[in-house]
């Protein structure tokens, strides 16, 4: 197999499994959650489900200060790499390109040179993450195969991406095979980790916030 | 035929200036990526050769490959590549036709067998016994079984040649192979392109006379000193690339100022030859200057590869489809173990016993 039909059969059948395990495990997941339900409130509320609900699902982006205050970096380094690794994903060209083909949507991009930095970047904090979880013992003790799984797939797109952009390591077809299919290995293993957190993050943040806006108090 | 004449006679013979010859000569270096003081030994060399045989068999081909070399160059220097050699068969330039054709090209094998170039364009099929394209009742699988046998070594010019090219494309109904996947034992060089660059093609031709020997090649058998390069690193339109600027269609206003083909299918990043360095036309343009991405044309399978219109960064299968069937198919799953969820629920609801306070009996503390 050639690097040539690496890439094809990568943009091709590859890509088609991987997105379909990718919704079929994600959608299935949701559903599942969804369909615990919750037991009808039987006692009148003194404020608003859904208002408190919404409103959490946005300001537990915004760490407490008291939280913030006992761990700042490590804290701040979350947020570096989400920020980063939205800002790659969805400001590069050839990223918007595969959006636009799938949803129609597009965007001016953001220059390749930019986008390297945030990657480099990026992957910095990962690594500083994992540092993290090594060094402190309860994170560490409390670790399984599936944190490790999830950071390591994570990375790899990121990787391969800044290598496939730099054409500094293998012929970029090889590399842009690689990178394809790493991000096809992310979205077979995704509903299946912790990761499903990119969705089910707003379910659970719902949830709180209306179980808190229902009783009137602060989530 | 050939004639016992050196080419330095040969060409003198032609009216070819000295002039003319170094410049072809110092072209030829610079071009195979010599050093500037092998000029005078290619000159030297050239002058003093013999021209060598040279038997080109087209197979399942357009004549595109023939009609980039002949045409585009002529009358260049480049074009007098023909003077260099002996080109004792070749179905559109020889003046002879039906059984004195093929009767030159088994002479030329004879009178110089073990030392003739063979050089191939086209692919060759080879389901049902080859019967899909036959020359003067032969097979084009046996024909190129025979020549190759007494070939010094083997140019396969042309992406057809080189990777099997457009009949290869799926289905492949005429089982179209590559020289490569055929011949095993002879040194093969791969000159690949739909069509090649014509200086791709005399420039190995030259190197060969000169040296002897066919010249380094990458992974895929082809002259490094030709597709070593990658089209995006050499493409004047990069830095639209690195600033993000994309011509959306071929008329909009990022068309209009010569913004990177990226999203309309452009393949420069994957494809390696020497288009943006080389140019076409007497290296007037190429397809990326006149507005059009690169098709990929001198990569194995770039036929099936996704359509010549779809970002390289675009799915080429249909995940429309995947993303609705696996949805759906999620969505029923999901449904059905909800539904026994809730049959499990009723079921306990059901069996539930209520406990009343009398039932309760207290534990004696002993």
């Amino acid at each position: 197999m050639t690097a040539e039909t690496l890439l094809t059969w990568a943009r091709g059948s590859a890509f088609d499994w991987a997105i379909g395990i990718f919704v079929f495990g994600m959608v299935l997941r949701l559903i599942e959650v969804l369909s615990l339900g919750k037991k009808p409130d039987l006692a009148e509320g003194r404020g608003s489900g859904v208002k408190g609900g919404l409103k959490t699902i946005v300001t537990r982006s915004i760490p407490r200060a008291s939280v913030f205050a006992r761990e700042p970096v490590r804290i701040t380094n979350g947020y570096v790499f989400h920020v980063g690794f939205l800002l790659v994903l969805l400001f590069y060209g050839p990223h918007i390109e595969f959006i636009e083909n799938l949803t129609g949507l597009s965007w001016p991009a953001l220059p390749g040179g930019i986008i390297a930095g945030l990657g480099m970047i990026t992957m910095a904090s990962l690594v500083l993450a994992l540092i993290f979880r090594l060094r402190n013992p309860v994170l560490r003790h409390i670790s399984t195969v599936n944190d490790y799984l999830a950071w390591a797939v994570t990375l790899l797109p990121v990787l391969t991406g800044y290598l496939a952009y730099s054409h500094a390591v293998l012929p970029y077809t090889a590399m842009l095979a690689l990178h394809i299919l790493s991000i096809e290995l992310l979205l077979v293993v995704a509903p299946f980790t912790k990761l499903t957190h990119m969705f089910s993050f707003a379910l659970s943040r719902w949830y709180q916030g209306y179980q808190a806006g229902y009783r009137g108090i602060e989530s | 035929m050939s004639d016992n004449k050196t080419l330095g006679e040969h060409l003198r013979e032609r009216g070819v200036s000295r002039r003319g010859f170094m410049k072809f000569c110092a072209a030829t270096a610079s071009l195979m990526a010599l050093p500037p003081a092998m000029i005078p030994a290619i000159a030297e060399t050239l002058q003093n050769a013999r021209r060598p045989s040279v038997i080109w068999l087209s197979f399942q081909e357009c004549t595109g490959c023939t009609e980039s070399l002949t045409r585009s160059h002529a009358p260049t220097v480049e074009s007098l590549i023909f003077d260099y050699i002996s080109l004792d068969y070749h179905h559109t330039l020889q003046a002879a036709s039906g059984e004195a054709a093929e009767q030159a090209r088994e002479a030329a094998m004879k009178e110089n067998w073990g030392k003739y170039l063979l050089v191939v364009d086209g692919s060759i099929p080879q389901r049902d016994g080859g019967v899909y394209s036959t020359i003067a009742g032969m097979t084009n699988l046996e024909m190129l079984q025979e020549v190759a046998k007494g070939a010094a070594a083997i140019v396969s010019v042309g992406t057809c040649a080189a990777f099997g090219g457009l009949p290869k494309a799926d289905p492949n109904p005429t089982g179209a192979a590559a020289v490569s996947q055929i011949v095993t034992d002879k040194p093969i060089v791969n000159i690949p392109g739909c069509p090649p660059i014509p200086v791709a093609i005399t420039g190995v031709l030259a190197q060969y006379l000169t040296l002897g020997k066919l010249p380094e090649m990458d992974h895929l058998g082809r002259p490094k000193a030709f597709y070593g390069q990658n089209i995006h690193d050499r493409c004047y339109r990069r830095p639209f690339y690195e600033r993000g600027q994309f011509a959306e269609t071929f008329d909009d206003e990022g068309a209009k100022k010569g913004w990177c083909l990226f999203k309309l299918g452009c393949k420069g990043p994957t494809t390696y030859n020497a288009c943006a360095t080389a140019k076409w036309n007497e290296g007037t343009s190429f397809p990326i200057q006149s507005g059009h991405g690169c098709i990929g044309c001198s990569e194995p399978d770039f036929w099936d590869a996704g359509g010549f219109y779809k970002a390289l960064s675009v799915p080429i299968g249909d995940a429309a489809g995947a993303i609705t069937a696996a949805a759906a198919a999620a969505a029923a799953a999901g449904l059905a173990a909800g539904a026994v969820n809730r049959y499990h629920k009723q079921v306990a609801q059901a069996a539930h016993e209520p406990l009343k306070v009398e039932e309760l009996s207290r534990e004696e503390k002993s």
